[in-house]
Parts: C-alpha cells; sequence; structure tokens
C-alpha cells in the first residue's frame, strides 16, 4: 500500500540523533565535542577498527550533546548517541574527491573510500561493505547477487529505489564487480514488482553490460534471505555455519549498491537512505528518503501522521522488526520500514495452546527444520537435544510463529534456548579459563617448592662444603696458632736462658 | 507517543485450533447426510449423546488438573473426538455404551496422558477398542440400509431414540430380528465358508462397490477429506499413504485370487478406510510430524487395515491399526528428520 505515492525527500528537521553504533561490528568513536559546528558529511565518529565504519553528520548544525539516548534496538536499552542541532543552511562538506574510473584503480581503494563514507548493507542487517567486499575465503566470488527482493511484507523501499533510481543502481553494481573482480551479477526482483523490474531492464540495457542480469524470483517470504534467495538462484547451499562466499556468492542489497556508487562517484558519506511507512496507523502510507538521525516522529508526521489505530510502532517489517517504545527512535543505516500497524494487522496479545504437532511450522521452515520438536527441547531446556536439531540453523524468520495454530511463540522459546547455549558457552570458557588458571597456580606452586627445595639442597651442600672447609682452615689456624705458641715457647726459653 | 512493544514476529497468527477443528467437524456433514438417509437419525442422537459427555468429562478433567476451562473447551477437540467415536458406532448404540467409550477416549486416552497435544493414541480409537473389546454383540448390531427393509418396517428416528435410551425397540420387532451384519462381516463369515467373492456379493447388502450405501458415506467422506486438504487443515501424506497401504495389497491378492479375495474397490468403500484414511489417522497430535514419517506412518496403517481383515480375527481393523501405528510414532518421527538447509545428509 505503500506504493502508490513517488518517493519525497523529507524536509529538514530540527535534531539528528545519531547513534555511535548502526552497523554490525563495533561502535565508532566520537571525534566532535559539543558546541562544535559540523557540516553534512563531515565525519563526527571515526570507525573504530577493520570491523566498523564511521558515522557523519546528517546536515550541517551544531553537536549539543553525547550521550546515551533510546537506539533503534529490540532491548529499548539506550546506547552513546551524538546529538546534532540543525541550522537550516544543509551546508555539505566536499572532503572526498571522486573516483572517476573505479575499473583503473585497486580494489582496495574502492573499499577504503565506501569505509570512509560510512557504506552499510541497507537491506536491515548493516553489515559494513568493505568488509563484504573482501572476501577472504578460499573461494572467488563467482556471482554477485543484488538483493531486491524484498525481505518481508510491507516493506517496499527497494521496490520504489529501483523504480525510480535503477540508473544509479546498475552503475553501482557495476562498481562492485570491480571491488570484488567478480565475472557477473543477478539483480533478483519480485515477480510482484513489474515497474522494478522495467526499470532495472531499461538501466541494464542502457548500461550495455553483459556481466548484469536481472531475474525473478517468487514473491514469498522470507524469500529476501540471503541464504534462500542464493537457493532460488543458484541450486546452491550456503553450508550451516558458513557464509555465501563458501558457494562463490556475495549478496548486496540494491540501496547498498546505490550508497556505493554515490561513495565512489561524488564522495558522497552515506547519511540518508528510503524508509517505508506504512500501515493502517498511518494516514498515506508510502516511501520517503530519510536523513540518517531523523526521529521515526518525523516520518509519520509527514506521512499525515498516526490514524486512530496505530497500536504498535515497528522498526522493520511484520516478521523480523522489532517493536519500538517511543516514537523519538532515530532512523539509522538498517531501517528499512517504520510499520504503524493497528491491532488488525497485529498481534499484541496472544494465549499459547499446547502443540497440536500439526506439523504446519515444518512445511513453512525454509531451512527445513522441525520447529515443533526444537520447541519441545527448548521448552524443556534440553539444549543438547535443540542443538541436535540444529537450532542454530534457525534464521528466526517467524513463519512458524505465524503458521501455529496454537499461538505458540516458537521464534521467542528458540532465541532463548539459543542466548542460554552461548551463556553457557562463555560460562564453560570461564570456567575452563578458571580451571586453567587453578592448574597453573598449582604447577607454579609446585615447581616454586621444587625450586625453594633445591636451593636448599644447593645451600645445604654447599654449607657442608664450606664446614669441610671451616674444618681445613680451622686445622690451618689451629697449625698457625701451634706454630706460634711453639714459636712463643721456644722465645721464652731461650730468654729463660 | 509511546507504544506497548512484544517480540517480533507480531504478524497475527493465521489459523487456530478451534478453526481447525471446526472444519474438521463441517468436513463430516457430507458423510453425515448420507448416514442418515441410509441408517436413519440414531447417529444424530449419538452424536449428541457422545459430545455431551465429551464437554463434560473434560471440563471435569480441566478442573481437576488445573487448566483454563473456557479456553480448552473452545477448542472443540473433544467435540471431534466424541463425532468420530459416534461415527463408528451402531445407529442404535445403547446410550450407556457411547458414555462408556467417549469417558474413556477423554478421560483416560486423552487426559490421564497430558490433555490435548500430548495423548499418545488416538482417543476416539482407544475408545472404539475398549467398547469392540468389551461390547462385542451391541457394537456389531448394525441395522441394514433403510432402502432394503420391507416399506414401514425400519425403525424412524423416534423408533431409534427408544433403542438407545432402553436398549430394545419399541413396539413388536426386536432389534436382533432387523438388525443384520455389515458387509464386512458378512465378507468374513462366508468366505470362511469357502464361499467365493462373486456369490458373496449378490446379497443386496452389497452395493457396486462396496457395501450398499456405504459407498455414498464414503464419497461423502471423500468430498469432506478433499476440502480439508485444499483448506490444509490436513496435508495430503497421511490419507494417500493410508489408501495406497490398503490398496496395493488389496489389488495384488484381487489379481492373484479374485474368488476369495475381495476387490480393491470394496477395502476402499466398505467400514472405515476412508474415515481413517481422512479423519482418523490424520489426527495430528497421534500421528508422525515429518513428511516422510507421515507416508510411512499412513502406509503402515493401510497395510495393517488389509492384514487384520484378511487374516486378523475381526471385520474391519481401523482401531487397531491405528492404535499400532500410534505407537510406531516416536521412532519414525526420529529416523525421517528432513535434511536442514547447509547440511549434508
Amino acid at each position: 500500500m505503500s506504493t502508490e505515492q513517488p518517493l519525497l525527500r523529507l524536509p529538514l528537521g530540527f535534531e539528528y540523533v545519531l547513534p555511535l553504533l548502526q552497523h554490525e561490528g563495533d561502535p565508532a568513536e566520537p571525534v566532535v565535542a559539543v558546541g562544535e559546528r559540523v557540516l553534512r558529511g563531515q565525519v563526527i565518529a571515526r570507525a573504530e577498527g577493520y570491523f566498523s565504519l564511521p558515522i557523519h553528520a546528517p546536515t550541517s548544525g551544531t553537536v549539543t550533546a553525547v550521550e546515551p539516548r533510546p537506539i533503534p534496538h529490540p532491548s529499548g536499552l539506550l546506547a552513546d548517541c551524538i546529538v546534532i542541532e540543525a541550522d537550516g543552511l544543509d551546508e555539505e562538506e566536499q572532503s572526498r574527491p571522486a573516483i572517476e574510473n573505479p575499473a583503473a584503480v585497486h580494489p582496495s581503494r574502492l573499499r577504503n573510500r565506501l569505509r570512509e563514507c560510512g557504506v552499510a548493507g541497507l537491506g536491515g542487517a548493516a553489515f559494513p561493505t568493505h568488509v563484504k567486499l573482501n572476501p577472504t575465503g578460499e573461494r572467488q566470488a563467482e556471482v554477485l547477487i543484488i538483493n531486491g527482493a524484498q525481505c518481508e511484507p510491507y516493506i517496499s523501499c527497494d521496490d520504489m529505489l529501483l523504480r525510480e533510481r535503477a540508473d544509479e543502481v546498475i552503475a553501482g553494481v557495476q562498481t562492485m564487480l570491480v571491488a570484488l573482480d567478480c565475472p557477473r551479477a543477478l539483480v533478483a526482483i519480485e515477480a510482484d514488482t513489474p515497474e522494478a523490474m522495467a526499470a532495472v531492464d531499461a538501466a541494464i540495457e542502457a548500461s550495455k553490460d553483459e556481466r548484469i542480469e536481472r531475474v525473478m524470483v517468487p514473491t514469498v517470504y522470507p524469500e529476501g534471505g540471503e541464504r534462500q534467495l542464493i537457493q532460488t538462484l543458484l541450486g546452491r547451499e550456503v553450508p550451516s555455519g558458513g557464509l555465501p562466499i563458501d558457494v562463490g556468492a556475495i549478496c548486496h542489497n540494491v540501496g547498498t549498491a546505490l550508497a556505493a556508487w554515490r561513495a565512489i562517484h561524488y564522495g558522497e558519506a552515506l547519511t540518508e537512505r528510503v524508509v517505508t511507512v506504512t500501515g493502517e496507523g498511518v494516514h498515506q502510507p508510502r516511501n520517503v528518503i530519510a536523513r540518517l538521525g531523523t526521529p521515526v516522529a518525523d516520518l509519520l508526521s509527514f506521512c499525515g501522521g498516526y490514524t486512530g489505530s496505530a497500536e504498535r510502532l515497528i522498526m522493520g517489517g511484520p516478521m523480523m522488526g522489532f517493536a519500538l517504545s517511543n516514537d523519538q527512535i532515530p532512523v539509522v543505516k538498517g531501517s528499512t520500514c517504520v510499520l504503524a500497524a493497528s491491532d488488525t494487522e497485529v498481534v499484541t496479545e496472544k494465549h499459547a495452546m499446547p502443540c497440536i504437532r500439526c506439523g504446519e511450522c515444518a512445511e513453512v521452515c525454509p531451512a527445513s527444520l522441525l520447529p515443533q520438536q526444537l520447541y519441545w527441547h527448548a521448552r524443556d531446556r534440553d539444549l543438547e537435544e535443540a542443538e541436535a536439531y540444529h537450532l542454530f540453523d534457525c534464521i528466526e524468520c517467524g513463519c512458524c510463529d505465524v503458521v501455529c495454530p496454537s499461538h505458540i511463540p516458537l521464534v521467542q522459546y528458540f532465541r532463548a534456548a539459543k542466548t542460554e547455549i552461548w551463556a553457557r558457552q562463555q560460562e564453560r570458557q570461564k570456567s575452563e579459563l578458571a580451571r586453567r588458571r587453578y592448574e597453573e597456580r598449582q604447577a607454579r606452586l609446585a615447581r616454586e617448592a621444587e625450586e625453594k627445595k633445591r636451593r636448599l639442597e644447593e645451600k645445604k651442600a654447599s654449607l657442608a662444603a664450606r664446614k669441610k672447609g671451616d674444618k681445613e682452615v680451622k686445622s690451618e689456624i689451629d697449625a698457625i696458632l701451634s706454630r706460634v705458641k711453639a714459636r712463643r715457647q721456644q722465645d721464652s726459653g731461650e730468654k729463660g736462658d | 507517543m509511546r507504544f506497548t512493544t512484544g517480540p517480533a514476529p507480531h504478524l497475527a497468527p493465521q489459523n487456530s485450533v478451534t478453526t481447525m477443528m471446526l472444519r474438521v467437524l463441517l468436513a463430516l456433514v457430507p458423510a453425515l447426510l448420507a448416514w442418515v438417509w441410509f441408517f436413519g437419525w440414531g447417529i444424530i442422537f449419538n452424536i449428541i449423546i457422545a459430545s455431551t459427555v465429551a464437554v463434560a468429562a473434560e471440563a471435569l478433567m480441566l478442573y481437576l488438573r488445573g487448566k483454563p476451562i473456557q479456553r480448552h473447551l473452545l477448542d472443540l477437540s473433544a467435540i471431534v473426538t466424541a463425532v468420530l467415536l459416534a461415527f463408528c458406532l451402531p445407529p442404535t448404540t445403547p446410550w450407556w455404551i457411547t458414555v462408556t467409550g467417549v469417558a474413556f477416549a477423554i478421560i483416560f486416552a486423552k487426559h490421564l496422558y497430558g490433555g490435548l497435544g500430548h495423548n499418545p493414541f488416538n482417543p476416539a480409537m482407544a475408545g472404539y477398542v475398549v467398547l469392540l473389546i468389551s461390547f462385542p454383540v451391541e457394537m456389531t448390531q448394525w441395522l441394514p440400509p433403510r432402502q432394503l427393509v420391507d416399506d414401514g418396517n425400519f425403525p424412524n428416528a423416534w423408533a431409534q431414540l427408544v433403542a438407545i435410551l432402553t436398549g430394545e425397540l419399541p413396539g413388536a420387532t426386536t432389534l436382533d430380528a432387523i438388525s443384520r451384519a455389515t458387509p464386512l462381516d458378512v465378507m468374513k463369515t462366508e468366505l470362511g465358508m469357502a464361499r467365493t467373492i462373486a456369490e458373496i456379493t449378490a446379497d443386496p447388502r452389497f452395493g457396486d462397490m462396496g457395501g450398499y450405501g456405504w459407498e455414498w458415506i464414503g464419497n461423502g467422506i471423500i468430498i469432506g477429506g478433499l476440502w480439508l486438504i485444499y483448506t490444509k487443515v490436513i496435508r495430503w501424506q497421511i490419507p494417500v499413504a493410508v489408501l495406497a497401504g490398503v490398496l496395493l495389497p488389496a489389488t495384488l491378492f484381487y489379481l492373484i485370487d479374485p474368488d476369495s479375495h475381495a476387490s480393491p474397490a470394496f477395502h476402499l468403500f466398505s467400514g472405515a478406510t476412508l474415515l481413517c484414511a481422512f479423519f482418523i489417522a490424520t489426527d495430528p497430535v497421534s500421528a508422525a510430524t515429518t513428511r516422510l514419517g507421515r507416508l510411512i506412518y499412513g502406509a503402515g496403517i493401510g497395510v495393517l487395515i488389509y492384514v487384520i481383515r484378511t487374516w486378523g480375527g475381526y471385520p474391519d481393523a481401523v482401531a487397531f491399526a491405528v492404535l499400532m501405528m500410534n505407537m510406531a510414532v516416536p521412532l519414525i518421527d526420529r529416523y525421517t528428520k528432513p535434511r536442514v538447509y547447509g547440511h549434508e545428509k
């Protein structure tokens, strides 16, 4: 329902809140002080290590705070954010020159540029793009998959982006192919988005690039999942616990391709993204281009505000997104969608009944797991058995939950079981460490005792040796003394004569 | 603005146990109409008695076990058990037999094992077997189809109700005088007396394919069963496997010796084969849950039905076949786990 309106850019707001951790990996380190004026695109927090990304100012203005604020995270916890008060001028910093011919430079320069520009996966997971474009496995990238299949129902940001900016996406794909040294790319589009498909076809046609091919995939959730898409397109399965590169594939979202293109061709930092604003709880569902850090409330008021039926605010889709406790939470790199759902669209309360073993969960599981058995073991906290039923291959897509006639919160059980197993592993590692420490200490003590004993014996031996020496000395002294005595006696004897 | 939160997925569930059970009940309507047409109103009284007892027993057990009564009664699973059991009873079964069977099914076979979802045995079949073993005479006293009885002699609704409540028909005709053996029964006894299939099926109680009247109930069950598959209340594996399990040996023996083995169609359209395939073996709680497991489970039931009918001591064998395969379910499920994405087999 959000695709009827054209893509619009959200007008500038007053305040932007930028969490230091917007991507998978390590949080960035602030480099601005409160009161400092910043320009759009200026680095306000630098990347900490390879597995991190810098944060850029989304507009020009003044830093008003660096403090913990609510961030978009399922935990609902606070985390450090940089707060910028916009000055309305939207002045840009021009510090990164365009890379005119990406094919002529070393791929590492392209990756560096993406890192400088803070480009992360825009499909939701926000994985640093430069890391993903630098596969370290044994296998070469054989095919680059550009994911234009929406990850969840309701979300249409990739669809709208393709309709309006397919040429830039394709240009981004070409750059990515260069960075990866990869021979071909597949752009996956869902069957029910014909406009996007036509736009992509036209863009590929215009690019005259034979390495890029558009493919249609069925509109079945969770088709937008990386592993499922690879299975559909290549007929290969990513091994359990492995990465797509293990089967020669690399997946990137269409929005990421666009951001990569803007970063390389214009030196533009990632400061905005397309967000779907939808649900029965909002008056005019549509897709907007929003600056990162914009409070969700601004998006909703731009889309006509809440209807009376808004019951739950979800960031992401209805299947894997998380509920927001308030609408002051900002848009971040991974925010695909803001869903203001009514109580007919989402469930706000459900009573679980006993499992009747109908097996519908197994029918819909994209990983071919047996959720009903997993549930059994997870509920009884028989975690070893749960692992034996491949608990860790669950991608938490939520399909089993939705089809369960007994309304059992299956995914919640699985998440809890996974967390508990991780906790136990940590516990085990800790106790292993403690055990090792204890053993080392015992060994050290034993070694020290041994050493002490050895030294004692040495000392004894040397003492004994010295004693022997003493005797010698004594006898020598005695000899001397006796000689002296003898001489004295002799002397006195001579005097007496 | 503040909102309440909750864990993902947020999408409302698309199905409920109540909906599934309600659909099972609706799917039985075509067969029920055929049943009433051929055997009279007795089954309606049996369903009423059975359902009342089932609800009462369920409520009592829920109360004793400290479970929320209303929510569990509304899942309708007790009613489904009661109705399926009533479908297996002769139309004039005395009320106390129905009561005993349903009470055993709900109290012993269901709740003493932990209630909905935990019973290893199909409750309706467990109840049926208890009745068949305890009251063999009453359980085999079937009325012939109305169409085969001279005008005016077939017991009407009132007469059947009296028979159910008192154990005997009103008026001069006794139950003994009017009741007949079922076609499956006839087949078994007469084959035992070395008569050929052609001689046996010349009896008016045999129709084109199975027993007269029974085949139309079978058609009703097929319609309902296909609708259940269409609405995804059940999956195709169990019905197909049960029917294949019956039909393959039946066809084989029929081809070898058609004189002393009933036709595959007769096995399909007599007794409870179809009811079993679509409504009884498909009880999710006591059936296997994996796809391959369901095929094995269903085929096992089908083959057992044929084996017991042909060489065993009972004319029909659905209940025994189902209970025996129920026992094998944990084993079947254990060895038929599907290959998980990203794992080698």
